[in-house]
């Protein structure tokens, strides 16, 4: 794909940041999100209001944070407040249009597991956990869903549900008590994915350009479904491209301009 | 009352083997210099608390002093893997330690109710979620008034509590700015507290009314340690040091490796080598 002047991964990020509002109010998490979110900030969306899990809310980081709690995060934020306060006042209260979550592996269905491979407790790999997940994921609106398509990472059946999906699909959440909306767009490195209405199974809906509907396959465990009118994601456009790749430049230069501190 | 105190001396007073312990600080205001003053005097059998147990726990757990941890990420942030707490969980080394995960709203809504002097904390959470079926001490509660079933989890009450803050008044009241994160709930919650501080001013009397401020009678010991959070930060003094962060990644990877940088970077100093850590990280912050 070298040929089309952009790699899957520039494709996955903008594609991402298109799905997000100007008048969104977006609970970001780290990595692939937080990229993308920042791409629509800077190109079509100058008023969302991102939030980080740290308490920063309405903040536009010049670099992308390394971690959910630097401080270029609260020195451009509307308010900080604490972490208290932001689960219970700003996500459990409601006020969260959109979760963006990554994920380590996911199932057909949206749910997500970022805490163990294998057994819970004698696990072949402990991963770092949920942290705010599980409760973004349950108390946003909505939930966006981007990562990397690999066979490890889409998987027929998820190790360890750390944040719920749709569950087994239809109307699983709702048995739940949960009344929110749950994941609504799964964006990867090849496609656009949304859950069918009923069975709320992620089917694609969009290819990004020069994807072939085998490749997809390829790199998912499962059994892929595809929209019966498929379309062509748009390529990424020159400001899109460029607002990535220099948001990106100022971030190596900024993590790596620090400096070798002695001790950690 | 408040003591200013060595921070050496304000360990020693405070700590003691066997302890629930909170050192905290959610990115931001990390108390490394008194984690790394609890390594260097050996202490055992702690039950850790943080919701990001970071760099300073993946040491501790590495040295052996946790008999258990109670966290929310077990992740080096937007780096990956804590792989001291990794080898601890899945190998067993250097000792088996008990786990009780949470998410961040759990612990959040568990300190502040610790904080509160509640016996546990009710929220709308875990829906779903796998934590419920592994962590005994998540449980749920129905609400009296709508039926709505909510999460409730014990509140968080450790016997003492470490966070790093920017500054101290001469008094002894403390000041917390930037990314609070859940400093201010780990001290009430806990049976007494210890704070380190970039450093001392005559008195807040310019200060506006609204910021967090800990009355020194909350507070059992302060401890000057400039630079003090390093490889963590303090908003107006110093920028996180990302490299560290990154650079840690590969000094835990390896048993020997982990254990020599210790000795070096730990065990051989002491609190006063902070400050020289952040010189190269002040002007950026």
């Amino acid at each position: 794909m070298s040929g089309l002047g952009f790699t899957p991964n520039e494709m996955m990020t903008i594609a991402a940041s298109r799905a997000l509002k100007n008048d969104d109010v977006c609970f970001v998490g780290i990595g692939a999100p937080s990229a993308a979110c920042n791409v629509a900030r800077l190109t079509h969306a100058p008023d969302i209001t991102l939030i980080y899990e740290s308490g920063t809310i309405g903040t536009a980081p010049d670099v992308l944070p390394l971690s959910i709690g630097d401080g270029e995060l609260c020195e451009t934020a509307v308010t900080t407040v604490a972490v208290p306060e932001m689960f219970r006042y700003w996500l459990q209260g409601g006020r969260i249009s959109i979760g963006f979550l990554g994920a380590a592996q996911l199932d057909r269905f949206g749910n997500i597991n970022t805490t163990v491979i294998g057994d819970y407790f004698h696990p072949k790999t402990r991963l770092p956990g949920g942290g705010g997940a599980p409760e973004i994921a349950t108390s946003s609106k909505e939930i966006y869903i981007t990562m990397a398509q690999s066979k490890r990472g889409m998987v027929e059946k998820i190790d360890f549900f750390t944040s719920f999906g749709h569950g087994e699909g239809g109307d699983h959440r709702k048995r739940l008590g949960i009344d929110t909306a749950g994941p609504t767009l799964l964006i990867t490195d090849l496609a656009i994915w949304k859950p069918d209405l009923v069975s709320k199974e992620f089917t694609v809906v969009s290819l990004h350009p020069g994807v072939t509907r085998q490749q997809v396959q390829e790199t998912c465990g499962w059994v892929v479904r595809f929209a019966e009118a498929l379309d062509e994601t748009p390529a990424p456009s020159e400001l899109e491209l460029k607002t990535l790749r220099d948001l990106q430049a100022r971030t190596r230069v900024a993590h790596e301009g620090t400096g070798k501190g002695k001790a950690a | 009352m408040v003591k200013f105190l060595p921070l050496k001396q304000a360990v020693a007073e405070n700590l003691n083997s066997g302890d629930s312990v909170a050192f905290e600080g959610f990115t931001h205001l990390i108390p490394t210099a008194a984690a790394h003053e609890a390594i260097r005097q050996g202490f055992r059998d702690l039950t850790l608390i943080r919701m990001t147990p970071d760099l300073i726990y993946d040491q501790m757990i590495g040295m052996g002093m946790a008999k258990k941890i109670v966290f929310s990420y077990v992740g080096n942030p937007g780096v990956g893997l804590l792989r001291r707490a990794r080898d601890a969980i899945e190998n067993g080394f250097p000792r088996s330690i008990e786990v009780e995960e949470h998410s961040h709203a759990g612990m959040a809504n568990a300190y502040e109710a610790g904080a509160a002097g509640l016996p546990c904390a009710v929220f709308r959470g875990y829906r779903g979620a796998g934590l419920a079926d592994v962590n005994s001490n998540i449980k749920s509660v129905t609400c009296p008034f709508t039926g709505e079933v909510l999460a409730a989890v014990p509140s968080i009450r450790p016997d003492v509590t470490f966070i790093h803050a920017q500054k101290a008044d001469k008094k002894g009241n403390v000041l917390v700015e930037g990314i609070i994160g859940i400093q201010k709930e780990a001290v009430l919650a806990a049976k007494r507290a210890v704070v380190t501080v970039e450093e001392v001013v005559d008195d807040f009397d310019d200060l506006h009314p609204n910021l967090t401020v800990l009355p020194r009678w909350t507070i059992a010991a302060i401890s000057v340690v400039p630079g003090g959070s390093h490889p963590s930060y303090a908003h107006g003094y110093y920028a996180r040091d990302n490299a560290a962060y990154l650079e840690w990644d590969e000094i835990a990877a390896d048993r020997g490796k982990f254990q020599a940088w210790m000795q070096a970077n730990v065990i051989e100093k002491d609190a006063g080598d902070f400050a020289a850590r952040v010189e190269h990280l002040r002007k950026a912050a």
